[in-house]
């Protein structure tokens, strides 16, 4: 199926198979950050905005995007850096496996949530599966990077 | 410690930006496209033999490059764990066999232009199977008439107590003094059989390789691998070719976790482009994770400790039952640190015994998972020490105080090693003042049916496998004056490349950024036994502290010559090359390398290896606070506090980060991750559904320090991290249940029905 | 994984329904969660995304959801939480994660009717009908006991009324599949219940009567009635009987809650 999508605001026109995950097509035009993590939705690390909602790119299928802006963490590094550098000084990326799929949803909760309180960031953030770090010093680094006071820790 | 300006302090790891930007660094990431894609079929029966398996239609499907059978495979058995030559694992196993002995056991390997043609191609080969009946109870496997590994060409390895036609993997049995005497007379006496399940990794990038030919012929294989080197030996041997025909790289690594200290899938490409020249590559699903990854061994552990009546331990005696499933990886090995970890917290024991079996049974086979059987021994121990001092009367945290090894003293069973650093003392301590256990011990009513409930347990680990791992390290000296560290061990996640370079930076007195960190190629890199046993610190750091000293005398005895003096007469400090006697005489480093690499001396390259004659175990307290609905059983863990003596601690935010990311592994196996089996032997925790590892909600706060000890072997004083950290979580939140409830659980995990169902029968 | 054939985009609904009834490999496509996980091999799979469904519209009477409207739309709506006491915010934010509920939608969450579905519990617990394109609007609780067939779900209406609900579910961890969810509703003078995760799909229990909301004996009586007169079954999440356990705490603390009695 021929269509045209916006991804990372250039316009890409693909013949795409029916069946093809939108995760898939973009890893095939070279966009690796997003990875396969599992094949149930539940880890996160696929994680692309569409139309500027997070979204998991193993289960859109690839043609629904048509005619639709695609962003990947590829296409907002100048407004990733703030928190990656909050992450990178707490050690918090380590195997870096899970950061591209978090960092594309902590971005999309500072659009949604203008103020969040510590809960409504772990909620939102709940779908972003971690197995190096036990979240704590995502955490901190999220604690910074939305200047909330950390009671201990 | 206070003249150095990076060991010690929360470094910013080498390769953080790029990860986190997103970059194309993982074996995924930069596979060729025109790889052949690799996928296998599997045997839907647990036991079985394959008497016909017709592959003449799917090779047909258009796009199939090749299909193999066991029929196509070399003969000698082989094992795929990655540990030091000769593996104490049994070669059990081909790259493909007759015999299937999982659900799951790859029964065929299709090799296709893309995953469609090969999914179609798996749906059209024929097998018949004589379906046999399997062992799916570890308890039942020794001496049953089923025997799993039959076969003539089954190689036991020496002094493992193997016996394959009883399914018996391993066994052994050693101690001190007569622990039956010694318990009978013991005032307190608790006896109690403890339950682990074969937990998974769950790394989040799952296992992927892939192989190509090189200019040369041989095979490269890109992996995601903690064992490079151990791979190159596995892959040889699987494949019956020398080893220099392989080649094999790490680049990043999205976690491993002990998981690909086992070569799951490496053997799978490197047949296929070893058979038809072309590159291919194989990703597991997360459910081939599951279904044929390498979980921890499922162990029963009998324990009887006894203790008199001052409460003074005075003999434990241990029996671990492990089930290795259908192969023997790491089987023999991490059921000795179920008895070495667990019994060697506790000094002056008059007698002890440790005794262990590993059998075969027909489930997947278990591997190397951070702890390798500490784990399963510390539960099953500090949960006995926990009952011990409940039947006393007495507060766990003092008991524990009464009868814990200081510095000093011989580990009661740890091969007639002595801690030379210990500061398990301080960690108690400090962990009862952080949570507050004089308040909080045993529980607080918090609301009209919940209360909040305190548990406490400690760990010790290793640091590295004496006189076995080994770690290489070779420094080159480059223009300008910067440095080349060439490394063999694999960072996965965990920081070594960088923890590596801040010891190197201030080994050799100059700047983190002059340090440049190559991964491992095995073509290039110094050889290291790999990133497992927590050896990367503690092995390869002192490889690079005795690679900095050589390097600094080196630069004294080129620079010298110049100088017209001799190498004593020299100083060198990081950027100077001084005359001793008259520091005005002095020659800049980067002088030196123009001079060298103009013709004037020799190029400076030095390489040290490092092995080491004892293991010194770095120790931690840990304590929980969970939170209990006394009506659902429901459990919420609310704080984990943990305090670790790992030496010097050499990057204190990875050091820390290392502990947080344990601790909720810890808290997984304790309270969600439940391994069930149909009765047919059929795995059903295929996928993150089923199988549910901690979300950043299911944790509670995890507040950690250090209490550090120096360590006179260790590199800067330090000990190993990695695995320590991941023990106390069961026993602990194990006997915050207790405290909290009354109830005692001695099977994990301890799911809120199982609660529920305690408190609704007392 | 699935394969699909060909992927079309309706452009009218009777496009879609037509193209439905030509074969069982005919498939809407809704949020793709569960879909693509299984092994179909579907023919065409037909996208409902263009034909304006993912509104939520409010009126005087009540609130008309489209099937392509997003479980994060459901949490996020305003006033339709405010107008049934939080029940779909509470009922979603356990699904997983933001991603996820940004894909998954209420026809997708409603039309198979799945068992472990916080949401049609949700919408159970509402006076809800679901407009299907041929079979006009049903209330839901007669839909969740018709046989899955060709039609196509539209819509949801839930109609406005003044009851109060206390959602609660039961999970091994926080963003996992529900043990068991639990909607306890005021209607009036009348108390009902809404089980779900039995693990099969979720009821609604009105027949059974409170006679006196402010004694706590009374309570537990309801509590007890509406437990028995359920059937549970059990799977890795839970056994039946802890199932009928969770229920019957669930509901004492539901009406606890909704009867507001301090003592609790």
């Amino acid at each position: 199926m021929l269509i045209e999508m916006i991804v990372n605001e250039e316009k890409v026109q693909a013949d795409i198979k029916p069946d093809m995950m939108l995760l898939d097509f973009l890893r095939s035009i070279n966009l690796k950050s997003l990875k396969r993590g599992c094949d149930t939705g539940n880890c996160g690390l696929c994680t692309v905005w569409l139309d500027e909602k997070p979204v998991l790119s193993c289960s859109v299928p690839a043609v629904r995007a048509k005619n639709h802006k695609v962003t990947t963490l590829e296409g907002v590094q100048k407004e990733a850096e703030e928190f990656s550098r909050y992450l990178a000084e707490e050690g918090a990326d380590q195997c870096g496996y899970c950061s591209p799929g978090l960092i594309m949803n902590v971005l999309a909760l500072k659009k949604e949530i203008k103020n969040p309180t510590e809960n409504q960031i772990k909620e939102y953030l709940a779908g972003n599966l971690c197995r190096c770090t036990g979240y704590q010093a995502q955490y901190r680094a999220l604690m910074k990077y939305f200047g909330i006071e950390e009671e201990q820790c | 410690m206070e003249d150095l300006k990076f060991v010690n302090k929360g470094i910013v790891k080498k390769d953080a930006k790029a990860l986190l930007a997103g970059k194309p660094v993982y074996t995924d990431d930069i596979a060729p496209a025109d790889c052949l894609i690799i996928k296998l079929l599997r045997s839907p029966h647990a036991h079985a033999l394959i008497e016909d398996i017709k592959i003449d239609t799917a090779l047909k499907v258009p796009g199939i490059e090749a299909i193999f059978t066991y029929k196509d495979v070399p003969e000698d058995r082989f094992t795929e764990a990655g540990q030091t030559f000769p593996e104490p694992s049994p070669d059990d196993r081909l790259i493909l066999d007759q015999r299937v002995r999982f659900v799951g056991d790859p029964v065929a390997i299709v090799a296709g232009r893309d995953e469609a043609s090969v999914n179609r191609a798996l749906k059209m080969i024929k097998v018949k199977y004589q379906v046999l009946e399997p062992i799916l109870d570890f308890t039942k496997s020794k001496d049953n008439p089923i025997v799993i590994h039959p076969e003539d060409n089954y190689v036991a390895k020496n002094g493992q107590g193997t016996d394959p036609l009883r399914n018996l993997c391993a066994s052994q049995c050693r101690g001190e003094g007569d622990v039956d005497e010694v318990l009978r007379n013991c005032d307190y006496v608790v006896e109690e059989v403890y339950h682990t399940k074969a937990v998974n990794q769950a790394m989040m990038e799952p296992f992927c390789a892939f192989a190509t030919k090189d200019i040369y012929g041989r095979i490269k294989i890109i992996s995601s691998t903690q064992i490079p080197f151990h791979v190159r030996r596995i892959v040889a041997r699987g494949l019956n070719i020398s080893k220099s025909n392989i080649r094999v790289v790490k680049p990043r690594i999205g976690g491993g976790f002990g998981a690909k200290q086992t070569a799951i899938c490496e053997i799978y490409p490197a047949f296929v482009t070893y058979k038809t020249g072309k590159p291919s590559k194989i990703v597991f699903t997360r459910e081939e994770c599951f279904i044929h990854g390498s979980p921890r061994h499922e162990m029963q552990m009998s324990v009887r400790i006894g203790a008199d009546k001052t409460g003074r331990i005075k003999a434990i005696d241990l029996y671990t039952l492990s089930n290795t499933g259908a192969f023997g990886e790491h089987g023999p090995t991490t059921v000795d640190l179920s008895g070495t970890k667990s019994i060697s917290l506790y000094r002056d024991l008059d007698a002890f015994r440790f005794k262990s079996e590993v059998v075969y049974t027909n489930v997947l086979s278990a591997g190397a998972y951070r702890g390798y059987g500490a784990t399963q021994g510390l539960f099953a121990v500090e949960s006995a020490v926990n009952e011990l001092a409940h039947k006393m009367n007495m507060d766990p945290a003092e008991l524990r105080e009464k009868n814990i090894v200081h510095e000093g003293d011989r580990l009661a069973n740890y091969y007639g090693q002595t801690t030379n650093s210990c500061a398990l003392d301080r960690c108690i301590a400090k962990v009862k003042e952080m949570i507050d256990w004089d308040k909080k011990y045993p529980y607080v009513q918090v609301g009209p049916h919940t209360v909040r409930a305190v548990g406490m347990a400690l760990s010790m680990q290793s640091s590295g496998i004496n006189n076995c791992d080994v770690g290489s390290v070779q420094i080159k000296l480059n223009d300008d004056g910067f440095y080349t560290l060439m490394i063999g061990c694999s960072d996965m996640g965990t920081g070594c490349d960088t923890i590596l370079a801040q010891m190197a930076a201030d080994g050799l007195g100059c700047d983190f950024d002059q340090i440049i960190v190559r991964g491992v190629d095995t073509d290039q890199s110094p050889y290291d036994s790999g990133s497992y046993a927590s050896s990367t610190t503690y092995v390869t750091g002192t490889a690079v502290v005795k690679a900095c000293e050589k390097m600094k005398q080196r630069i004294c005895e080129e620079a010298s010559s110049l100088m017209g003096l001799s190498g004593d007469q020299v100083e060198f400090d990081g950027n100077l090359i001084q005359e001793i006697e008259n520091p005005d005489n002095f020659m800049e480093l980067k002088d030196l390398v123009t001079k060298l690499e103009a013709g004037s001396g020799n190029i400076i390259e030095v390489t040290q290896s490092h092995t080491s004659s004892v293991s010194p175990p770095p120790f931690m307290a840990g304590a929980a606070e969970i939170e209990i609905d006394l009506e659902t059983g429901k459990i919420t863990p609310i704080d984990y506090v943990a305090v670790v003596d790992c030496g010097t601690v050499i990057n204190t935010n990875l050091a820390r980060v290392q502990t947080e990311g344990g601790i909720v592994q810890g808290i997984g196996m304790a309270l969600y991750e439940d391994i069930q089996y149909s009765e047919k032997g059929r795995l059903k925790n295929r996928n993150f559904i089923s199988y549910k590892i901690p979300t950043r909600l299911d944790m509670g706060r995890i507040r950690v320090d250090f209490e550090s000890s120096y360590e006179p072997t260790g590199p800067y004083g330090a000990k190993s991290i990695g695995e320590v950290v991941i023990n106390t979580p069961s026993p602990a939140i194990a006997d915050a249940v207790y405290n909290g409830t009354g109830l005692r659980f001695r099977t994990l995990p301890i799911t809120s029905e199982k609660v529920f169902k305690g408190l609704h029968q007392k | 994984m699935y394969t699909v054939k060909k992927y079309v985009f309706a452009e009218t609904l009777e496009q879609a329904y037509e193209l439905k009834q030509k074969s069982r490999n005919n498939i809407i496509i809704g949020g793709n969660l569960w879909l693509k996980m299984g092994q179909r091999n579907i023919q065409n799979a037909i996208d409902l995304s263009l034909l304006g469904l993912d509104h939520i519209e409010e009126d005087e009477e009540g609130f008309r959801i489209g099937c392509m409207v997003t479980l994060r739309d459901l949490e996020v709506h305003e006033n339709l939480n405010r107008t049934f006491d939080c029940v779909f915010k509470e009922a979603v934010r356990h699904i997983v994660g933001v991603q996820f509920r940004n894909c998954a939608t209420v026809g997708g969450s409603i039309f198979p009717r799945f068992g472990f579905s916080d949401v049609l519990t949700a919408f159970l617990s509402c006076d809800s009908y679901v407009d299907l394109f041929q079979g006009g609007r049903i209330p839901l609780k007669e839909f969740v006991e018709m046989p899955v067939d060709q039609d196509i779900l539209t819509h949801i209406y839930i109609k406005k009324d003044s009851r109060k609900i206390c959602y609660q579910s039961f999970r091994m961890t926080e963003t996992d599949f529900p043990t068991l969810t639990c909607a306890v509703i005021k209607h009036g003078e009348r108390y009902m219940s809404v089980v779900g995760a039995r693990p099969k799909a979720a009821v609604l229990v009105d027949h059974i009567t409170l006679s006196d909301p402010q004694d706590a004996k009374e309570r537990e009586v309801f509590a007890e009635k509406t437990a028995s007169f359920l059937e549970f079954g059990s799977n890795m999440r839970g056994s039946a009987d802890y199932r009928k356990e969770l229920t019957r705490i669930f509901i004492k603390r539901g009406l606890e809650e909704l009867t507001g009695d301090e003592t609790c």
